[in-house]
């Protein structure tokens, strides 16, 4: 199944490209580097001491992508990892701690690291174990949870910048420099423009059909938002896809030949299924108009901008209020109900994740309360994000098939 | 008259099912599905033909549905049985809201709009606890007959409770209880509450709504029928033609869709005013 590529994909896959070389380069020559999380992060500190990231997440997904996660996977396992554990977690302990590692050249030895989320007691588990496995520090951002009514106190703000200053002692002991809070600042309106363009890349898909999927296609452009943000690069990358996107929407153009039905997406895709996985919704025309894995790093469509003004402290409101993960499970709900409202899609389709059960615990009541109690149809499957031995194609298929059926059916019968 | 055919090749058995254009059954037959998929579902759309003497060319359009459905190679199309166990319960009983299938290897919980279309569905995930294949299992560590099971377990006065619908374990469950001098009607009336409560837990993700209908083999298995009614607290409709009922949607949406392209070829031919002269064409 063909799908729509374009500059984005092209441009995406370049620049992408380019930091994973920066990352090899740092393995040889030893510029500093340091691991991070995707989850509201704060990026943007680190690269104004020019502080290569490292984002065990992203490796973690392009193993499973190339169908390399499993042997990892198993041998964490065999390390005494539990089979509950996110295989994430799992796909990057054996790639850390076995022989393809850090020591293999193409990724830097960090020299620290950064937990950013502490959201989930497995990823601080995780980044608890490399620190002492590699020998290197680590700098714990404690981001207290959001609050049920949305809005962090201004001791929270106060409470994660005083954090944040003692990660910038961190990397002036690492770097050798001073912190330069101009250098900041502009950092911050680079992502500030990004995040704008991120923005309005996906209010395009408000229109039918939209240009891309905000799903699959959201892939190529989480990186530049979440992982090369604050660089020109990335600000530059949005404002191509804007234009690009632009231009499709003018010409009345989607990613797919035609789209049949407008779909939102709850959690990540099965990474080592990708390709198979997007070709079970292709084949139904159903193109995703939002979806909630796109916002894991950041959510800009609702207008939050990093701000040069106030850098640490918009740094902080993205770590806080402004990212899926730091949200609750009924914050979740509103956000899709607003996507399924404004974004005027036909059905929910939550994927849930074995391996995560933070995130997809009350998924069976989410699908609940959108299909019983706001008649929204939804479709909910399960396989994982990283390990292949959950997805079962026949069974992945057969629900997918019968729900486009009833969804095509039930079309049918309000036009007749 | 115009004929069509619905072949529903499951994880288990194969049904076959051909229809005439007033979606009266004509045809029928019931294989093992086996290890030879493509060949089980050819057998078993032959075997239907042959019991009536009606010639292959006559179907005019074949719609294969179950897990097997794309090796339905003379299918002309293909439907999940999900669709069409709700299209085939709500053609044999209009009041169905609600349709319960259990075969060989899936339970299916799936609700009905009053058009027949499918509202919601869930379905037991990649593992066969608490299905067909379940009650296979535990007459086969009684070594009694599949099809006695069910009335067994009705003369069952003090049902034993299984720790688990799993299918691999209840061997070991039941012969537990067999060394502790539990009878087999009574472990047998445990088995089927037990694959009942694993139901409702199904019938309850999707809502539940009468009037409520039961498709698939495990149909004609009366202790499982009574069962799910007592849990229900309702009356479950069931027929002679539950375990057709994927066959028989399939069949439904087939003679449908062979109706539409004879209609569509009629138009071809009628459509318009012609004078004979080729003018104003
Ligand atoms: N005469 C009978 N008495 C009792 N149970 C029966 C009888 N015939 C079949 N069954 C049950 O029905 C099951 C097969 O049902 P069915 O044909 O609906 O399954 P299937 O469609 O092959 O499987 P699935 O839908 O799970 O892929 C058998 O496993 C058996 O438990
Ligand atoms: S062992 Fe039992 S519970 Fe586990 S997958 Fe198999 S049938 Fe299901
Ligand atoms: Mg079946």
């Amino acid at each position: 199944m063909a799908e729509y590529q374009g500059v984005v994909h092209t441009k995406s896959r370049e620049i992408m490209s380019a930091w994973y070389d920066r990352l090899a380069a740092a393995a040889k020559n030893g510029t500093p580097s340091a691991c991070i999380m995707i989850s509201g992060n704060c990026v943007e500190i680190l690269r104004s001491f020019d502080i290569e990231p490292v984002f065990p997440e992203v490796n973690a997904l392009q193993l499973a992508i190339r169908k390399q996660s499993l042997p990892l996977i198993l041998k964490a396992e065999e390390m005494g990892y539990s089979s509950d554990n996110c295989a994430y977690v799992k796909a990057d302990a054996g790639y850390t701690f076995g022989e393809g590692g850090p020591s293999d050249g193409k990724i830097p030895v960090p020299n620290f690291l950064v937990c950013n989320f502490v959201g989930c007691n497995v990823y601080i588990k995780w980044f608890e174990h490399s620190a002492a496995f590699l020998g290197v520090p680590l700098v714990m951002i404690d981001v207290p949870f959001l609050h049920p009514d949305g809005k962090p106190t201004e001791g929270d703000v106060r409470y994660v910048v005083a954090q944040l200053r003692k990660l910038i002692e961190t990397c002036e002991k690492v770097t050798g420099k001073k912190f330069d809070i101009d250098r900041l600042r502009e950092i911050c309106a680079l992502s500030a423009r990004a995040g704008a363009g991120w923005a309005r890349a996906k209010e395009l898909c408000q229109n039918t059909p939209a240009p891309f999927d905000a799903y699959f296609d959201s892939i190529n452009m989480m990186g530049p938002i979440n992982v090369l943000r604050g660089t020109k690069d990335a600000a530059d990358f949005f404002d191509a896809a804007v234009k690009e996107y632009e231009e499709m929407v003018a010409a009345k153009k989607g990613p797919l030949a035609q789209e049949k039905f407008r779909i939102v997406v709850e959690g990540p895709p099965p990474y080592p299924y990708y390709r198979q996985f997007r070709d079970l919704f292709a084949a139904w025309g159903a193109v995703a108009v939002q979806s909630t894995y796109s916002t894991v790093g950041g959510i800009w469509e609702w207008g939050f901008r990093h701000d040069p003004k106030r850098p640490l402290e918009s740094i902080a409101e993205l770590m806080l209020v402004n990212n899926l993960c730091n949200r609750s499970l009924l914050q979740r709900y509103e956000q899709i109900k607003r996507y399924v409202e404004e974004w005027k899609a036909d059905a929910l389709v939550i994927h849930s994740v074995k391996s995560c059960r933070l995130f997809s615990a009350g998924q069976g009541d989410m699908r609940d309360y959108f299909a019983n109690q706001l008649g929204v149809p939804t479709l909910l499957v399960e396989s994982d994000l990283e390990d292949p031995r959950y997805y079962a194609q026949a069974m992945m298929k057969n629900r997918i098939d019968a729900f486009f059926e009833s969804l095509e059916h039930r079309k049918l019968l309000r036009r007749a | 008259m115009i004929y069509a055919a619905g072949v529903d090749v499951g994880s288990t058995q194969t049904k076959a099912v051909v229809m005439d254009g007033s979606r009266a059954i004509v045809a029928r037959s019931l294989i093992q599905t086996g290890a030879m998929v493509v060949k089980a579902a050819e057998r078993s759309f032959v075997e239907a033909l042959a019991s009536v003497g009606l010639a292959r060319e006559k179907v005019k359009y074949v719609v294969g549905t179950g897990y097997g459905r794309y090796k339905v190679n003379f299918g002309d199309a293909q439907i999940t049985e999900i669709s069409c166990h709700a299209r085939g319960a709500h053609f044999m009983f209009p009041g169905t809201r609600t349709v319960i299938d259990i075969g060989g290897q899936d339970t299916k919980a799936i609700r009905v709009g009053a058009s027949g279309e499918v509202v919601d569905f869930a379905m037991n995930d990649k593992c066969a606890a608490g299905t067909g294949r379940f009650l296979t299992a535990s007459a086969e560590v009684l070594d009694l007959p599949l099809e006695k099971i069910g009335a067994l377990s009705l003369e069952g006065k003090d049902p034993v409770r299984l720790s688990t619908v799993c299918t691999v374990f209840v061997e070991s469950d039941i012969m537990s209880y067999l060394s502790q001098g539990r009878m087999p009607p009574d472990i047998l009336a445990g088995v089927h509450r037990a694959i009942a409560a694993r139901t409702m837990s199904l019938l309850q993700r999707i809502g539940m709504e009468a009037e409520y209908s039961m498709t698939g083999g495990v149909a004609r298995n009366i202790g499982m029928v009574n069962a799910l009614e007592e849990k229900l607290k309702a009356p479950l409709n069931v027929s002679s033609e539950s375990h057709f009922m994927g066959a028989i949607g399939a069949a439904l949406f087939a003679i449908e869709r062979a109706e539409a392209a004879s209609h569509e070829h009629a138009q071809a031919h009628l459509g318009g005013w012609t004078d004979g002269s080729g003018e104003g064409q």
